[in-house]
Order: structure tokens, then C-alpha cells, then sequence
């Protein structure tokens, strides 16, 4: 990798240092333990719905930068959006850091989540990335539906 | 020969411009060594034990002479003592269900320490599940070491199996295994020695230790991946049933039985990891060729002086017991207030490599109160100049996040 800040950078580094995102969420509707054994990372993840859209997310846990600044981005990325809205753009999230998108007009709509974007050239830190997203992923299909 | 010597034997480094500090997980191979095993599928390569035919006989007994290498290496008495497996992991999964699934019964205890890698805690979890006894925990003191009361007390007349790594792989700590030794044979109890992280760096003598199981894996001293090995003695050994079953491990078999062939045979189902074994043989030469003394010497030098300058750095917390002569060559460290994770991919950015994680050792991370640490593991190639990369790259890293810390 060439410079660090592009991973390391403000954004990322304000959110996973000090995230007003990680919080309980009182009345969620649904919440999910998101678990890397490797490196022991665990996040929880709290959703509430109002009908289709995801009113409220929030989280808490523990590890390293990049997955606790990746939870909070997706978290300000996500609220607001319909199922339909976030499961499209979590799937361009996960493409992006797989290396298989680079439509620019798809990756805007990632808002700040496309920080993470050279993440895509640390291959040993993709799973720090997609922790949260995978979590949702799976809240989202089988739960929500 | 000096450590400028030493690491042209070593091509990674020729090709590498890297502090390679994560020794504990695998160690950089010889030319020896590869040569070795270059020469093994250029001249020798045969299935052992099976053809009439002199190709064949000649693969045999390059395995066999590796075998009566190992032997030797740890003065074993005998050397159907020694059987060639996988690595460490696989060596304690034969002893867990050979000795411990047939030899446990309920209110039996199997007592471990706190600091056991996971394949010297998970095997033992599922058969003391198995056969209703008990898995008691060896703790450790805040100088990260076993105190003798602790040992006293988890030891007793209904303990019969005793697991014990010589050194901890995530705290570096040398266990005093000749006196668990000798306490737990007074109390009636086997002991099975972890040597994973002791061999490369120390004498290992099993009759002077009088370890019932000592087992170690190969690519963690100079050899090629794929190959470990387990000392048993000659009697226990001859009582445990084999493990895994096919091929070369049989003496007769009908169609409803089978008897089995002799020790060291009956543990080493299939074929066989013949160009493992012929590079653990030549990593056993270049070992003693160095000599334990020199590799010693070397590493004292090295492993003092990190010591000595990772304690200058404030930002750091160390998992590091203050008694040097019970300490070897691996230092857990973390940066307050930064993951380790995001320390390791800074440090690779200097070309600094070490581990970070939870080392296959949860439970210890848990009784310590912690997640996870980055590791720098050294051998006897590493150079104070490695040290130095590693510091000023831990530098660099709390320099990007000092900001950003939570106080």
C-alpha cells in the first residue's frame, strides 16, 4: 500500500475512535451478534424499523479501527433507507471492497461508506471491513425479509 | 559464526526486505533445508515401506534416518519412541484419543495451564466431556509465570493427565516443566509437553525431563510445513491404540479384524510426509551444526535488547514476566487505546512483521482481561536492527492515532 492515510483517514479515524453511533438502542427491533473468530472482533447491531424503512441503528462491541469505523459509517450510511435501498447498497459496499465494482455512479451512492474504499489493497483487513455489513446482510434476509 | 553469517543461509532475506519478528507462528527455512528436500525428490523419491525395489528402500530409510535423527536430537531411549505427525497440533489430538479417551474415567482430572495453546485445551475439553472427567486450569500471577502454590493445588491424586507448554506462545513465560514434572509423577499423573516453542531454542532432553509426551512441530524450527513430531515413552506408547487407521499401520487385517504393527508404526496411518521428514533432519543438522549455545547467545543479545527498549516506550503495555531467566523469545505488547490489528497492518507498512490476534489462546486473553496482543517472536537471525525497525515503526503508529485516543 502506498500511504496509510488512505486507509487511515480523518473520517475513518473520528468514527472508530469516537463514534456517537455505538450506543444501546432502546426498543430495537432486531439485533445481531456479528463475530470474526480470527481476530476477535464482535460487534452487536440494533435495528429499528418503521414499516420498510430502518428508522434507527446503533451498535456496540470491540475491535479494531477499521471494523468499529465501518459499523458506524454503514450505520450513517443505511438510516433513512428502505430494505430495498440497503440491501443495494450493501451490496455495492461488499463489490467495492472485492474489487468487483467501479461504477462511480454506483459508488456514490455509498455516501461516506466509500472512505473505505482502499481497504480493497490491505487484502489481511476485508473482513475488518465487512464485519457490520455482513451482519446486516443477515439481519436483513432473515429477519426483516 | 555470526549473525551476518547466518542469515545468508536464509534466501528469504536476500529477497526480503522485511524485520520478520513472528517466529513463534513459523521460522524462515535454511538453504540447507530446501536443498534437502530439493534433493529428496531429485534422487529419492519413492513410497517408503512398500516397494521391493532399491528406490523404495532408499526413500525408507532417509525416513528412518530422520526418525533416529529426532531420537537422538531429544535423547530419546528408543527410537520407536518417536512418531512423525502432522505438527504439534495433530501429536496432541493422538495422545487426547489414544491415552486420554480410553485412559480417563469419571472422577478423573485432567489439569491444564491457563496459557495452553487451543490444541492443547480443545482436545482435552471434548474428552473429559467424553468420559465424565474433569479439565482443571493451572493460573498464572501478574509476573505472567505459574506460582509453585497453584501447581500444588490443581495437581492432586485425582489428576492423571497433566498438559504443559515449556514456553507460552502468547507470553513467552518458561515453565519450570522438570518440577511440574516430578510433582505430578509423585501424584500419579502423565504429563504431556508442548514443546512447540521451546525446541528451537533450547536443549531438549526427554529422559533428563522425564516428560511421558513431549511433541513440537517441525516448520516452528527451520523445517518445511507439514511436519511435527511426539515423543512417547516406549510403555505407554505400546499400551495406546492407534488413532488413525489405513494403510502400513496394520499387521493383519480380515474382514471383520484387524491386528495392528508395532510402535512406532501403528500412529502412522498412509503415507507418509517423507520430504517433511528429510527437512526436519537437515534442520536438526543445522541446529547443531550452530550449536544451542551460540543460538542462545545470540538470542539473549537480541531478546534484551528489545526488552530493554520496548519498556522505554510509555505508550506501550507489555505482557512480560520481569524474571529474564524465565522468559524466552516472544513479547506480547499492546498500544494503549489502539487495536492490535491496526498496530500489525502499520508495522507491515515498515516492513515490520509481527502477529497479532489472540494467538489460539482465548482463555488466557480472557483471564488476562484482554482481546487480543500483537506479538514479536524472535530467532537466532533476528538483529538489533530488527528492534530498532519495530520501535521506531511503533513510533509511527501512535504517532497517527495519538490524536484520536480516548484518554
Amino acid at each position: 500500500m502506498e500511504d496509510l492515510t488512505d486507509v487511515y483517514n480523518e473520517l475513518i479515524m473520528e468514527h472508530s475512535m469516537n463514534s456517537y453511533n455505538k450506543r444501546k438502542l432502546e426498543d430495537a427491533d432486531y439485533s445481531e451478534v456479528g463475530h470474526n473468530p480470527n481476530c476477535g472482533d464482535e460487534i452487536t447491531l440494533e435495528i429499528k424499523m418503521n414499516g420498510d424503512v430502518i428508522e434507527d441503528m446503533a451498535f456496540t462491541g470491540h475491535g479494531c479501527a477499521i471494523s468499529q469505523a465501518s459499523t458506524s459509517i454503514m450505520i450513517d450510511t443505511l438510516k433513512g433507507k428502505t430494505i430495498n435501498e440497503a440491501k443495494e447498497i450493501i451490496k455495492i459496499f461488499i463489490d467495492m471492497i472485492k474489487r468487483e465494482t467501479t461504477n462511480e455512479e454506483e459508488l456514490k451512492k455509498l455516501e461516506d461508506a466509500i472512505a473505505f474504499r482502499n481497504v480493497s489493497n490491505m487484502p489481511a483487513r476485508v473482513k475488518c471491513a465487512l464485519l457490520a455489513w455482513h451482519t446486516i446482510e443477515d439481519i436483513l434476509n432473515k429477519k426483516v425479509g | 559464526m555470526n549473525v551476518e553469517e547466518i542469515r545468508k543461509d536464509f534466501p528469504i532475506f536476500a529477497n526480503r526486505d522485511i524485520a520478520y519478528l513472528d517466529n513463534g507462528a513459523t521460522t524462515q527455512k535454511p538453504i540447507q533445508v530446501i536443498n534437502a528436500v530439493k534433493e529428496f525428490y531429485e534422487k529419492y523419491n519413492a513410497n517408503p515401506h512398500r516397494g521391493a525395489y532399491t528406490l523404495s528402500l532408499e526413500a525408507t530409510e532417509k525416513y528412518e534416518n530422520a526418525r533416529t535423527k529426532v531420537a537422538k536430537f531429544i535423547n530419546a531411549k528408543h527410537r520407536e519412541e518417536i512418531i512423525f505427525s502432522k505438527n504439534a497440533t495433530e501429536s496432541l489430538n493422538l495422545i487426547a484419543y489414544s491415552y486420554g479417551m480410553e485412559g480417563l474415567k469419571s472422577g478423573d482430572e485432567v489439569t491444564l495451564s491457563i496459557m495452553e495453546h487451543h490444541s492443547n485445551l480443545v482436545p482435552w475439553q471434548k474428552i473429559t466431556k467424553a468420559t465424565g472427567s474433569k479439565l482443571n486450569y493451572m493460573y498464572i500471577n501478574d509476573e505472567f509465570e505459574i506460582p509453585e502454590e497453584e501447581i500444588k493445588k490443581k495437581i492432586t491424586n485425582k489428576t492423571k493427565i497433566v498438559g504443559i507448554t515449556h514456553v507460552s506462545n502468547s507470553l513467552g513465560t518458561k515453565n519450570d516443566i522438570k518440577k511440574i514434572i516430578k510433582y505430578a509423577h509423585k501424584m500419579g499423573a502423565i504429563v504431556i509437553v508442548d514443546g512447540s516453542q521451546s525446541i528451537p531454542h533450547m536443549k531438549i532432553d526427554v529422559q533428563e525431563l522425564d516428560a511421558d509426551f513431549f511433541v513440537f512441530s517441525g516448520h516452528k524450527m527451520l523445517s518445511p510445513l507439514g511436519i511435527g513430531a511426539l515423543y512417547g515413552k516406549k510403555a505407554l506408547l505400546e499400551k495406546m491404540t492407534p488413532f488413525l487407521m489405513g494403510g502400513d499401520m496394520i499387521e493383519y487385517v480380515y474382514e471383520q479384524d484387524t491386528t495392528f504393527a508395532e510402535v512406532p508404526y501403528k500412529f502412522e496411518a498412509g503415507t507418509q510426509n517423507v520430504e517433511g521428514a528429510v527437512g526436519l533432519d537437515a534442520a536438526i543438522d543445522y541446529i547443531e551444526n550452530i550449536g544451542y549455545d551460540k543460538i542462545q547467545e545470540i538470542e539473549q543479545d537480541v531478546v534484551s535488547y528489545a526488552r530493554e527498549e520496548l519498556s522505554k516506550l510509555d505508550f506501550l503495555s507489555l505482557y512480560l514476566t520481569p524474571n529474564k531467566e524465565n522468559h524466552s523469545s516472544v513479547i506480547s505488547f499492546n498500544i494503549k487505546g489502539i487495536h492490535p490489528h491496526d498496530v500489525a497492518s502499520i508495522l507491515d507498512t515498515e516492513g515490520v512483521c509481527v502477529r497479532s490476534g489472540n494467538h489460539c489462546t482465548q482463555p488466557l486473553m480472557r483471564y488476562l482481561k484482554i482481546d487480543s496482543t500483537c506479538r514479536a517472536s524472535f530467532y537466532f537471525y533476528n538483529t538489533k536492527e530488527d528492534v530498532d525497525r519495530l520501535v521506531k515503526a511503533l513510533n509511527k503508529a501512535y504517532d497517527m492515532f495519538k490524536k484520536y485516543i480516548k484518554e
